[in-house]
Order: structure tokens, then C-alpha cells, then sequence
């Protein structure tokens, strides 16, 4: 996956003279998680380059850089570095646009490597989709699949609107075979990724994977579970959600987040206002417990694990069972 | 020996041009600007102070929600206007409303923040004055931002980033001067210090020897002015313009002012300052000091006086008939310019608004 968003990166810089990649090490390091491996090298330092260690200056050098017609797509690092910067996230970058009514506006990309499972030490695990999906302006997206993080970090450069990238951290490392010149589902899209007719398991980001793989366990007991990948949780896609749900009558959404408050939580609530009648149980949630996020050796806790999937699965009120 | 840190301090005492009672040039280091310059300066200064005059009414009168008044600070804000060349940008804050129409704005756009109409009622791109920001100093990254931006595409922009003295304890203060001196930016950082941030006195803001200090732990030059010296704050805000713009990178001005009036209407000045501070900042008023000046050198007389006096009462008129005019905001802003396209979710919650109007209007007795 990390591959293919630095292939996403080069395309659009390559595409794009306005597209600028700086924050923390992104430049000659190409970031710590490599994002950025090469681009310094190919691009230069005017294209792509090292910042002074301080969140809320690159975001705020991002918004004025877009005011001007540039197309800034800058790094945050780790999730819990990213919160320093969130002042300009919301009191600007989510606003300018609607502030001027439209004749400014502040397109960027905002990458932030979030969520858990990488055995990683305090403040570099936290899921903080909540905090940007909860500030309108911001478009929220994270990929679960590789060819997602090529296709939807494509779509978050062009796009008119800033966009908080989330990347999952622990799917980094993921492989998988695919042509990137592949088109996928636009930001706001939903994909369904596992055709069921027993339950819905709703997902994104790095809940995807267990969702997937309880839904393969269950298919060996007998249960056909539908597994949905939300991939854009700002817009979110209630139509694809919705008439999903509507197919199964039953659903569990999983995500890694704390629940309380969570875009968990808000998908509940969607689902059961505009599905009520055709649920045959209440939606279910699998979601980290309202903890600051545990230490390495507890965090297998907190993540939504498919015993867990499978646990709130049987949950669903079966006739049969 | 000089060393490097000489070139970036700033004077022990802020430059001034004219003496407080305007009757005499001071030695200075700094250029006294020509005349022209400081009849145009006097003309937009008596306009700066109608202005404030007027909204301050318009307070009283209702029409306007709030107004953060910059009477007595009048010269900085016309200065830090007229330092710019057309392709510069200016970012105010809520206090700049002076600066912004000193800038080419037409107030009643202005004053479409302050009567509460939409956040910002003037199209940045058309005079390249950024929106005014209430939250404080976070334009000061948007600065450096733009002028980054109009570095890489070659051009000769320099941004003019206004703060008060309470921005300089903000973080974005701190990582603008940081990343503007990094990346050799053309940013004039002009730092308003008015004494009070809303209650809070200087003293308990900082204790560094003065604000414009602050630029060497940054590499910046700071400079500080006397900001009711209208003569001086034209000279160094321009000075500190043509540095930046003939590359030497981010500067940083001071300017020592006050604060006239409350913060805005809805603050009680008389519980944290002495009714004899105030009194003693009226001795050192910007526009008598200039205007005592221009009419010893004769360059004012009672006839350009009255010329100018009366085309800042026509502005007032202005003011007062856009006010009057009061054209109800459009519902569909609400939702137009969230994103790019609304949403499916923000459709449908215009839709909900679209529907309670039609309501409203077609069927008025429908409550009876």
C-alpha cells in the first residue's frame, strides 16, 4: 500500500506543477513510513520538501499556499501529532471556503498514517476519524485496499474540497496485484467487497481486513455475510450502505475507533433511521472500548478482532439459533 | 565588533518622524516619506477615524452586532495599507477593519462580518486582502503561505500580516516567524501592540524588552515604531516592504499604539485601565499629531482640510445607506459553500429549510 500511494503521489506531481508534498522527513528520508520515498530526488526541494517541525505551520503554510493556486498535499506523520494542527484544520482549511462563500477555498490533502496494531509506542495509534468527520467541510476518506490507496488519493488531489486522508497504518505493508490505472469508485462512494445475504458487516480503513476475514470463517458455518468498505466516511454513502443493510435486514459495524461518540456510532444512527423497518435485530457496533489507546503489549484488546465480528454476528437475534 | 545580532535588533526606543504635539522632525534613523505620501496618508487617516466613529454609532444604533474599534491605532492601520504595491496581499484580523478600507474595500462589505450578515463580505481575490480572522494568529501561516506560493511562481508579492500584541504568545505566531525566516519568505509580520489583549496589560503577555525582540530567537529583523506617528509607521512599514520584496526575507515591525475605546461594545475597559492612561494617549492622537504637522510645513490648509473632511463624510453616508438597506441573506449560502458540490446529506437538509420557508410564505395563517 505504500507503494502505490507513492505512486499516487508522483503521478499527480508529474501531472500537476501546483501539487507540493512537504511536511515532517518527507523530504531526502521519503517519510517514515516511506510515502514519499524518491519524490525529493525526482521533484526537488521546491516540489517536495522538509518542513520545521511544527503541525499547525504546515497546515497553515498549506492554507495560504492553496489561497494562491497551489495544491498542497503535506504529511502529519503520526495521528496524535496531527493535533496541533487542529485550529487551522477546522478554523480554517474546513471554513475558507464557506467563510468567503466560495471565493476562496482550500484545496489540500491532509495525509495522516492513523489507527493501531503496529505494536507502536504512546500518541503514534490513535483513530481520529471522529474529530474530522465531525467538521463540516473536510472531506474524510481511508483506503482499505491497495488499489484504494492509489484511486482515492488521486481523487483527494483533485479535489476541489480538503480532504483528511487517513492511512491505515497497519495495512502499509499490505500486498496485493493490481493495475493502479484501474479506475475505483469516486470519494463518497461505498464498495461492496463481499457479496452476502445473511448480515451486513459495515467497515473501513484497517477494520476492513477482519471484517473480511470473518466473513470467509463464517461462510464455512453457514452464515453468508455481506462486507461493505465505507473507504469515504465524509460524504458518506447511505445509498450503497443502506440498500445493503436493506438486502441482509441485519448489520455490524466494526471499526477500531473508541465507540462513544464515533463514525460508528453515526452509522448506527444512519442505518436505523432509514432501515428501521427492514432490520429484523438492532445494528451492532465492534469498536475499541472508550480507552485512551493501550500499550503495545494490551492493544489486541482494543482492536476489533474477528472472534469479536463473529461474537456481535450471533448477536443479531437469529431465528434459527 | 558588530556582530549578526545587531543587524536584527531592533532600537531601544520605537522610531518615530514627529514629535507628539507634531510640532517638530525628530532626528531619526528612518526616511521621512515625501509629501504626497503624508497628505495621501493624512486623507486615508481622517477617513480611518470617520470610519471608526461611524461604526461605533452604528453599535449604539443596532446595526451593527459588534465592532472591535482601532480608534487611536488609526495610523498603523492606514500605514500598513499604503506600505503595499496592488500585487501584495494584506491579512487582517478582526481589529483591521481600518486597514481593509484604507486597503480600496468598500466598508459596507466590510461590515458584512460585523452586522452578522456572512463571515466575510468582500471578494479577497478582487483587492488581495484575505479574509479577516478572529481566531489570533493563525493568518500569520496563511501569510507565509501565500507569499511561499508567489515565491515558487516567480512573482514579486509580499504579504503584510497584521497581529496585536495578544497574537505574539500564540503558537502560529511562534511557527509563522520560524517557517517564513526558514524558507526566506517576503512576509512583513506588523504587530499592533495596543497594550491590552481584550483585559490583559502587556505586562502579563510578556516580558521580553519589547514584541519586535521576539524576531532575533527567529533570525528576523524587528523593528519598533511609534505607531501615532503616522510619518514613521509609513517609513519602517515601508522599509520593511522593499527588504522583503528585494529578498531579504521575513521582517518584523512593532508598533507601540493604543487602544482608545474598549475592546469591543460588549467589554468594560473601566475595570482593567485608569481613566488617566487613557487621557495621557490623547496628548499623542495620531491624526491631531500629523494634522498639527502638515499645517506648520504648509502643506495643509483650512480649504484641502474641509475637502478631505467632507469626502470622509460622504464615506460615512455611505456607510450608513448601505447599512439601511438591509437585503436578508439567502438561505441556499448555508449549504452552497460547504463543499465544492453539497453533499447528498446537505441536499436533503436544504431541502428541510427550502420546505419551512415555502411553508412560512405561502400559507402565513397557518398557525391560527
Amino acid at each position: 500500500m505504500a507503494q502505490a500511494l507513492n505512486q499516487a503521489l508522483r503521478d499527480a506531481m508529474t501531472d500537476d506543477d501546483s501539487v507540493l508534498v512537504f511536511g515532517e522527513d518527507v523530504g531526502p528520508l521519503g517519510g517514515v513510513f516511506r510515502v514519499t520515498d524518491g519524490l525529493n530526488a525526482e521533484f526537488g526541494d521546491k516540489r517536495c520538501f522538509d518542513t520545521p517541525l511544527a503541525e499547525s505551520g504546515i497546515v497553515g503554510l498549506a492554507v495560504g499556499l492553496a489561497m494562491h493556486g497551489m495544491r498542497p498535499v503535506v504529511e502529519m506523520q503520526f495521528d496524535a501529532f496531527a493535533y496541533p494542527a487542529f485550529e487551522q484544520v477546522v478554523s480554517h482549511v474546513a471554513k475558507l471556503r464557506n467563510r468567503t462563500r466560495g471565493a476562496l477555498s482550500a484545496p489540500m490533502v491532509i495525509r495522516v498514517p492513523f489507527a493501531g496494531g503496529i505494536g507502536g509506542v504512546e500518541h503514534h495509534c490513535d483513530s481520529s476519524e471522529a474529530y474530522y468527520a465531525h467538521t463540516p467541510g473536510l472531506h474524510v476518506v481511508t483506503p482499505a485496499t491497495v488499489a484504494d490507496a492509489y484511486g482515492l488519493l488521486r481523487a483527494a488531489i483533485a479535489s476541489p474540497d480538503p480532504v483528511v486522508f487517513l492511512e491505515p497504518k497497519k495495512l502499509y505493508w499490505s500486498k496485493e496485484e493490481v493495475d493502479l490505472t484501474r479506475p475505483v469508485p469516486p470519494i463518497g462512494r461505498a464498495q461492496v467487497l463481499r457479496e452476502g445475504s445473511d448480515a451486513t458487516l459495515i467497515a473501513y480503513g484497517p477494520a476492513v481486513p477482519p471484517a473480511l476475514e470473518a466473513a470467509e470463517i463464517a461462510a464455512q458455518d453457514g452464515r453468508s455475510l455481506q462486507v461493505i468498505d465505507v473507504r469515504s466516511i465524509v460524504p458518506f454513502d447511505d445509498e450503497t450502505v443502506c440498500k445493503a443493510v436493506r438486502s441482509t435486514g441485519r448489520a455490524v459495524v466494526v471499526a477500531e475507533a473508541t465507540g462513544f461518540a464515533s463514525v460508528a456510532s453515526e452509522i448506527v444512527a444512519r442505518v436505523t433511521e432509514r432501515c428501521f423497518h427492514h432490520l429484523a435485530a438492532p445494528v451492532r457496533r465492534v469498536v475499541g472500548f472508550d480507552i485512551p489507546y493501550p500499550p503495545p503489549k494490551l492493544e489486541h484488546f482494543q482492536l476489533p478482532s474477528v472472534d469479536r465480528i463473529l461474537d456481535a454476528v450471533e448477536d443479531l437475534q437469529w431465528e434459527d439459533s | 565588533m558588530k556582530s549578526v545580532i545587531d543587524d536584527l535588533l531592533p532600537t531601544d526606543e520605537p522610531l518615530a518622524c514627529i514629535s507628539a504635539d507634531g510640532t517638530a522632525v525628530l532626528d531619526s534613523q528612518i526616511d521621512r516619506p515625501n509629501d504626497s505620501a503624508l497628505l495621501a496618508g493624512y486623507a486615508a487617516l481622517v477617513r480611518a477615524r470617520r470610519l471608526n466613529d461611524q461604526a461605533y454609532a452604528l453599535v449604539r444604533q443596532g446595526r451593527l452586532a459588534v465592532y472591535p474599534s482601532s480608534h487611536g491605532q488609526e495610523a498603523c492601520q492606514v500605514a500598513a495599507a499604503l506600505a503595499l504595491d496592488d500585487e501584495d496581499w494584506l491579512f487582517p484580523t478582526y481589529r483591521d477593519t481600518a486597514a481593509v478600507v484604507a486597503r480600496g474595500v468598500d466598508p459596507v462589505e466590510v461590515f458584512v462580518l460585523l452586522k452578522g450578515d456572512w463571515h466575510s463580505g468582500y471578494d479577497p481575490r478582487r483587492h488581495r486582502v484575505a479574509p479577516a480572522t478572529t481566531p489570533l494568529a493563525t493568518q500569520l501561516l496563511h501569510a507565509v503561505g501565500l507569499a511561499h506560493a508567489a515565491q515558487l511562481r516567480g512573482e514579486k508579492t509580499v504579504a503584510m500580516a497584521l497581529c496585536g500584541d495578544g497574537a505574539t504568545s500564540e503558537g502560529d505566531f511562534h511557527e509563522a516567524l520560524n517557517f517564513a525566516a526558514v524558507f526566506k519568505t517576503p512576509v512583513v509580520f506588523f504587530v499592533q501592540n495596543n497594550e491590552y489583549a481584550i483585559s490583559v496589560p502587556l505586562a502579563r503577555q510578556s516580558v521580553a524588552p519589547s514584541l519586535a525582540h521576539k524576531g532575533i530567537g527567529y533570525g528576523i529583523p524587528g523593528q519598533r515604531v511609534d505607531g501615532n506617528d503616522l510619518a514613521a509607521v509609513l517609513s519602517v512599514l515601508s522599509s520593511a516592504v522593499a527588504k522583503a520584496r528585494a529578498g531579504g526575507g521575513p521582517q518584523l515591525v512593532e508598533a507601540h499604539t493604543y487602544r482608545m475605546q474598549a475592546h469591543t461594545n460588549a467589554d468594560d475597559a473601566t475595570r482593567y485601565r485608569q481613566d488617566a492612561d487613557v487621557e495621557a494617549w490623547l496628548t499623542r492622537d495620531p491624526l491631531t499629531r500629523i494634522e498639527t504637522f502638515l499645517r506648520a510645513e504648509g502643506l495643509l490648509d483650512d480649504e484641502l482640510a474641509a475637502s478631505i473632511t467632507a469626502e470622509a463624510e460622504e464615506m460615512a453616508g455611505h456607510i450608513r445607506g448601505g447599512l439601511n438597506t438591509d437585503v436578508p441573506p439567502d438561505y441556499r449560502h448555508l449549504f452552497d459553500h460547504v463543499y465544492a458540490q453539497p453533499t447528498a446529506q446537505l441536499q436533503e437538509q436544504s431541502a428541510v429549510v427550502a420546505d419551512e420557508l415555502e411553508r412560512d410564505t405561502t400559507d402565513p395563517e397557518a398557525d391560527l
